[in-house]
């Protein structure tokens, strides 16, 4: 469904990928953890073609995306969802017309079957209720799961998540997941969940990708990774500071910066 | 001034007016999709157009007032006061009308362009667009800046009668010039070609107003100091070219 191939990308001098490897099998939930400034929201947006790898291979349903033509890629992206960490709600309509959104624009539907589509994809995400609220009403749990209907109004065949877990009180956060699993086993959409909430990301997916300075640092089931030895892999998913995963941002020695002047 | 930073700033220049150029270019071919959602469209224009309609009457109303003031001073020590119709009028609709809502046009409409889309784009909903694969072009920027162009004739042809008002106001009310003098020298003095004037000068001002404002927004930093900027540059560069291309187009018509 998805494979990338030895990609490299670098970004104001930093290299971000350097040669990434990955594969999401159709019908799968596959995980993709790393630190916070991975990298983990560029591969999607690498996947969606928002940017363009310096080398290497991307490709989603078999085709490369780096090479699409703009109205091929616009194609392609109709076949795609993706959840906005923040949502991204049209802030000057209705909870309603943000999820018909999709469908006015690409289907010629009746607006009484339009209705029932979007009261049924709210009704999923439990604010059929809400449908009348503006954005700027919502809590931003609520809003993610507005944004998630909206994501799947037109039954995308690949639904990408980005950090969909980040901020959310334990209901919110339980409702996101078991959705996230509803959506994959009722619906059979292959899922890419980028996060590092390891627990959370432990409990549904089939796959966890590990990124690590760029690379894959582990691939497998979620139990793997966490019986992994390697040991960048395991200070990840036990939370150490300490490893080979810098938490520091590089700097100059600690003690002769306290005590140097201020002026200097 | 080096050479070297004279000639940078010579290319950066050439390569801005490149962008917005071409950016031009691709609203335009937007244009025709967006005109067929009339719904979008009407909305920006009630949007550029109609809320911008108290400032633009009112300072109507005082430019004209004050140019029947100014007017009458001058005229009268000429003995030709009854000529003030056709001064006011003509003053308007060649030049005064068309600058002004311009420049308040840029003020109240262009910065309101310029930061909605550059907050559209700080907030992701420009990137969900086209994530949906629809292309935020069609969708935000082509309405809005249709809409500014057409408001912003309706706009100036509005400053022109209220201003025409003021002049009359002054002029006949308060000065004591006959009401049928005033109005037969308007008539008179004016026209089809002083409207012309008027007409193609808003409509040029219309289009690099709404071009410079959908241009900044889009392409506004995503950040609150980004978009505070790119509102800053909207004003600045719409007020000078309109100026520059007032001189331009008045030798034109001259």
């Amino acid at each position: 469904m998805v494979a990338v191939r030895d990609v490299h990308y670098a970004i104001g001098g930093r290299e971000l990928f350097k040669g990434l490897d990955l594969t999401v099998r159709r019908g799968s939930i596959t995980a993709i953890m790393g630190p916070s400034g991975g990298g983990k929201t560029t591969l999607l947006r690498l996947l969606t073609g928002q940017i363009v790898a310096d080398r290497g291979s991307v490709q989603v349903f078999g085709e490369e995306v780096a090479a699409l033509p703009r109205r091929a890629l616009y194609a392609l992206r109709q076949r795609l969802g993706l959840l906005f960490q923040n949502g991204a709600l049209l802030t000057d309509m209705d909870v309603f017309d943000n999820v018909a959104f999709p469908v006015r624009e690409h289907a010629d539907l009746a607006e009484t079957l339009i209705r029932k589509l979007v009261l049924l994809k709210l009704q999923a995400v439990g604010l059929r209720g809400a449908a009348h609220l503006m954005p700027a009403e919502l809590s931003g749990g609520m809003a993610r799961r507005v944004a998630l209907a909206r994501a799947i109004v037109m039954d995308p065949e690949v639904l990408m998540y980005d950090e969909p877990f980040v901020g959310l009180d334990p209901i919110s956060l339980g409702v996101i997941l078991r959705l996230i699993k509803q959506m994959n086993t009722a619906l059979g959409i292959t899922s890419i969940v980028v996060s590092h909430d390891v627990q959370e990301l432990a409990t549904i997916a089939d796959e966890s990708y590990l990124i690590l300075d760029g690379r894959i640092a582990a691939a497998g089931t979620p139990a793997l990774l966490r019986d992994s030895d390697a040991p960048g892999v395991r200070q990840f998913m036990t939370g150490g500071a300490e490893g080979p995963v810098a938490f520091n941002y590089p700097a100059r020695d600690y003690l002769s910066e306290l005590l140097a002047d201020g002026d200097e | 001034m080096s050479n070297g930073v004279r000639s940078n700033y010579v290319l950066d220049s050439l390569v801005r007016l490149g962008s917005v150029l071409l950016f031009l270019l691709r609203i335009l071919g937007q244009c025709l999709p967006a005109l067929a959602r009339p719904a979008l469209l009407m909305k920006q224009i009630y949007n550029s157009g109609a809320r911008s309609l108290i400032i633009i009457m009112l300072s109507g109303l005082f430019v004209g007032m004050v140019l029947g003031l100014q007017g009458y001073d001058l005229l009268e020590r000429f003995g030709s006061e009854q000529a003030l119709g056709s001064a006011a009028a003509l003053g308007l609709l060649r030049e005064l009308a068309p600058v002004i809502t311009a420049l308040l046009f840029a003020g109240r409409a262009g910065t309101s362009l310029t930061s909605e889309i550059g907050l559209m784009r700080a907030t992701d909903q420009l990137t969900a667009m086209e994530i949906m694969a629809v292309d935020p072009l069609r969708y935000v920027v082509a309405p809005r800046f249709l809409g500014g162009l057409i408001a912003m004739p309706l706009l100036t042809a509005i400053f022109n009668v209220i201003g025409l008002y003021g002049a009359h106001l002054v002029g006949v009310q308060l000065m004591g010039i006959d009401r049928g003098v005033f109005w037969s020298q308007t008539q008179g003095s004016v026209d089809l070609h002083d409207v012309k004037e008027g007409l193609v000068k808003s409509v040029v001002f219309g289009l690099a107003c709404s071009l410079i404002a959908v241009h900044e927004g889009y392409h506004a930093e995503p950040t609150a100091e980004g978009v505070g900027l790119a509102t800053t540059r909207t004003v600045v560069a719409s007020s000078v070219l309109i100026l520059l291309l007032d001189y331009a187009l008045t030798a034109q018509f001259l």
